[in-house]
């Protein structure tokens, strides 16, 4: 898979994947990646911990909160002179619960305005937990259900058509190669495609073992020295061994669930991931897995 | 060389309460399952409560039906406490709680059958938490049960339901809500009401019948404050008792220690203690061999013309360096906790399935 292909086939690429699967990393990698072919990137954050920055630093990185959104939403919808009061006074979070999915849709139009002022080649969403991303995606279309006009509906609409653009938008599910990661991606796949109806892009498999395809030695026939140390080389063996085989079969079930192109990304030795970490993970990205 | 390992034993013991803490994707329930299952084994009568279906651990439990908001009991084999599962319906413990507090039936009737209420019965944001801990308040309640173990919502408002209760009574006292209630009070329409000039507003950007809907709502809440107020105030008493634990989980990824580190924080903040960490998934240790001396002995066997030998030596070189990596991303966990137990359960080859999973996990949680 060209790296490329995972960000300019759609201006938009929302990242999606359960919590601690590398959400980040990967949409910093794809960043990166298309930041280096030459396209103009933009990075958005959605939530208030800024990640992004100091591992693309080059990279233009935009924090889209909904608080904001809102605000700006109303300020540029004629309602400026109750802004101000609406939030001081706590009345949006009593607006936010009239219309539930109101969050979600005012910063999705902020994505939609962004994406439609042409200042961008890519666009790249680090996106909400995969749980959470069905509720944001769907929101829109919830909210034409609900709402029979006004600029609300209007907004929706408009991020409705959106996000049902393979051109304009595409997801990217993240997962890691194990059981209960995998069978959540599958029916996050599933529902984005039955409830969305949005591009579902490539997956990235992160956290791979780098020597997957390597069959380690079977520890039993290795002559290794005697007593602790012996044992040790053996067990560690069969542990990775296991691994390994877990890893494989996993990649392959989701292979078999999923007709989508898959791009692995290897497990790193590293503490905290730095800018040289994510050029590396884009680089492999763009060396084709 | 071993030294005595943390266990949980210590923050567990006469607890009557466990709130598991963490950021989504950690194992969470998982570990909230594994105390409750260890938990019984000693003899107590747990009930673990879940934030999601959560369907991996139905099965494993051997609940072939799923969770449910009604407690069932795990069929255990010999032991002398019980194990029973159950999940957090947000809209059945709102509904349960609108019967609880309304005047009469028709008024129960009359909220629930609101379209308002429909929403913000899941959709409010506190709701879930509030929830959350009005369950937990019946739980540990009912007779049944001698330990209730739970887990938080999986995101960095999980620590909102500390403070949901104490929300939902500030948001009654809202002048928003007040001026919402009004008709109630003084007989005006509704109509009315939403032609106050905030409220129209409002009105305006939702939809003006999404707004006749809330006020609808807010009158039929008239008269039933009073109770939510009360029982919010035992809530929070509960929960800042010396018998609630408070157990953070994580997996050792920098944002995930980084996340337990502000929970911890925040915790403490809130005057709670934070009795003990758990990192799942933590890269196994085999033996007491360095990076360095496996690279070595990778090197000399590879001389000695033994590529297969060379093979496990570099096998334990790279192991063994994704686990010193680990050990800088925990540091600042440990530092955090100030003595209390970091306890962690290592990667296992394979997912947990059954109690049996459940059970090995244990052993690493607690002293035999």
């Amino acid at each position: 898979v060209n790296p490329l292909q995972l960000t300019s086939a759609s201006r938009v690429t929302i990242v999606a994947g359960k919590g601690g699967v590398g959400k980040t990393t990967v949409t910093a990698a794809l960043a990166r990646a298309a930041a280096d072919a030459g396209q103009r990137v933009l990075a958005v954050e959605l939530d208030g911990k800024p990640a992004l920055a100091e591992v693309v630093p080059d990279v233009t990185v935009r924090t889209i909160s909904a608080p904001a959104s809102l605000d700006e939403y109303l300020r540029t919808h004629g309602f400026a002179r109750i802004a101000k009061r609406l939030s001081t006074t706590g009345v949006i979070d009593v607006v936010s619960t009239a219309a539930p999915g109101i969050d979600d849709i005012v910063v999705l139009g902020k994505i939609k305005q962004l994406e439609r002022s042409g200042e961008w080649d890519v666009i790249v969403v680090d996106g909400p937990a995969a749980g959470h991303a069905i509720t944001f995606l769907t929101s829109a279309s919830g909210m034409l259900d609900a709402v029979r006009g006004g600029p609300l509906r209007t907004q929706a609409s408009d991020v409705v058509e959106l996000l049902r653009d393979p051109q304009r938008a595409q997801v990217v599910l993240v997962t890691i190669p194990e059981t209960t990661p995998v069978n959540e991606a599958i029916e996050t796949a599933y529902a984005l495609e039955d409830r969305v109806g949005v591009h579902l892009g490539p997956i990235v498999v992160n956290g791979v073992d780098p020597g997957i395809d390597v069959d380690l030695p079977d520890p039993a026939t290795v002559k290794v020295p005697r007593g602790a140390v012996g044992a040790a080389l053996r067990a560690a063996a069969r542990y990775r061994i296991q691994r390994r085989v877990m890893q494989r079969a996993e990649i392959a079930r989701l292979a078999d669930d999923l007709a989508v192109a898959q791009v692995r990304l290897p497990m790193l030795a590293t503490a905290r991931l730095t800018a040289d970490d994510i050029a590396r993970l884009a680089a492999h990205l763009g060396g084709g897995a | 060389v071993t030294a005595r390992r943390p266990t949980l034993d210590r923050a567990l013991a006469e607890a009557l309460i466990v709130v598991c803490v963490g950021s989504g994707g950690v194992g969470k329930t998982t570990t909230a399952a594994v105390i409750g299952l260890e938990a019984a084994r000693r003899g107590r009568r747990v009930v673990v409560v879940t934030i999601d279906p959560a369907k991996r651990l139905a099965d494993a439990l051997g609940l072939t039906d799923g969770l449910s908001s009604v407690p069932a009991r795990i069929a255990l084999g010999d032991t002398t406490g019980e194990l029973w599962a159950t999940m957090l319906d947000t809209n059945a413990a709102f509904d349960a709680i609108v019967r609880r507090y309304a005047a009469s039936e028709q008024q129960a009737e009359r909220i629930l059958a609101n379209r308002f209420y429909r929403n913000i019965a899941g959709a409010l944001s506190g709701t879930q938490e509030y929830m959350a801990a009005e369950t937990l308040y019946d739980l540990h309640d009912d007779d049944r049960f001698d330990l209730v173990v739970v887990d938080t919502p999986p995101s960095r408002h999980a620590l909102d339901f500390l403070e949901a209760p104490g929300v939902l009574v500030r948001f009654l006292d809202h002048r928003v809500f007040k001026l919402l209630m009004l008709p109630a009070r003084s007989g005006l329409k509704v109509m009315n009401v939403a032609a106050q000039p905030i409220l129209k507003a409002i009105g305006r950007v939702v939809g003006s019948d999404v707004l006749a809907d809330a006020v609808a709502f807010f009158q039929s809440f008239a008269g039933m404050e009073g109770g939510f107020r009360d029982r919010a105030r035992e809530v929070m008493t509960l929960l800042t008792s010396e018998q609630t634990r408070f157990v953070l989980v994580a997996s050792p990824r920098h944002d995930t220690i980084t996340e337990a580190v502000w929970f911890a924080q925040e915790l403490t903040a809130r005057r709670h203690e934070v009795n003990a960490a758990i990192v799942n998934r933590t890269q196994p240790r085999f033996g007491a061999i360095t990076v360095d001396e496996a690279l070595a002995g990778a090197a000399s066997a590879a001389v000695a013309g033994h590529p297969d030998l060379a093979a496990l030596w570099t096998n334990i070189a790279e192991l063994r360096e994704l686990a010193d990596r680990e050990d800088e991303v925990l540091a600042p966990l440990v530092e955090q906790l100030d003595g209390a137990p970091l306890v962690a359960v290592p990667l296992l080859g394979s997912d947990v399935h059954d109690l049996g999973g459940l059970a090995e996990i244990g052993r690493h949680l607690f002293s035999e």
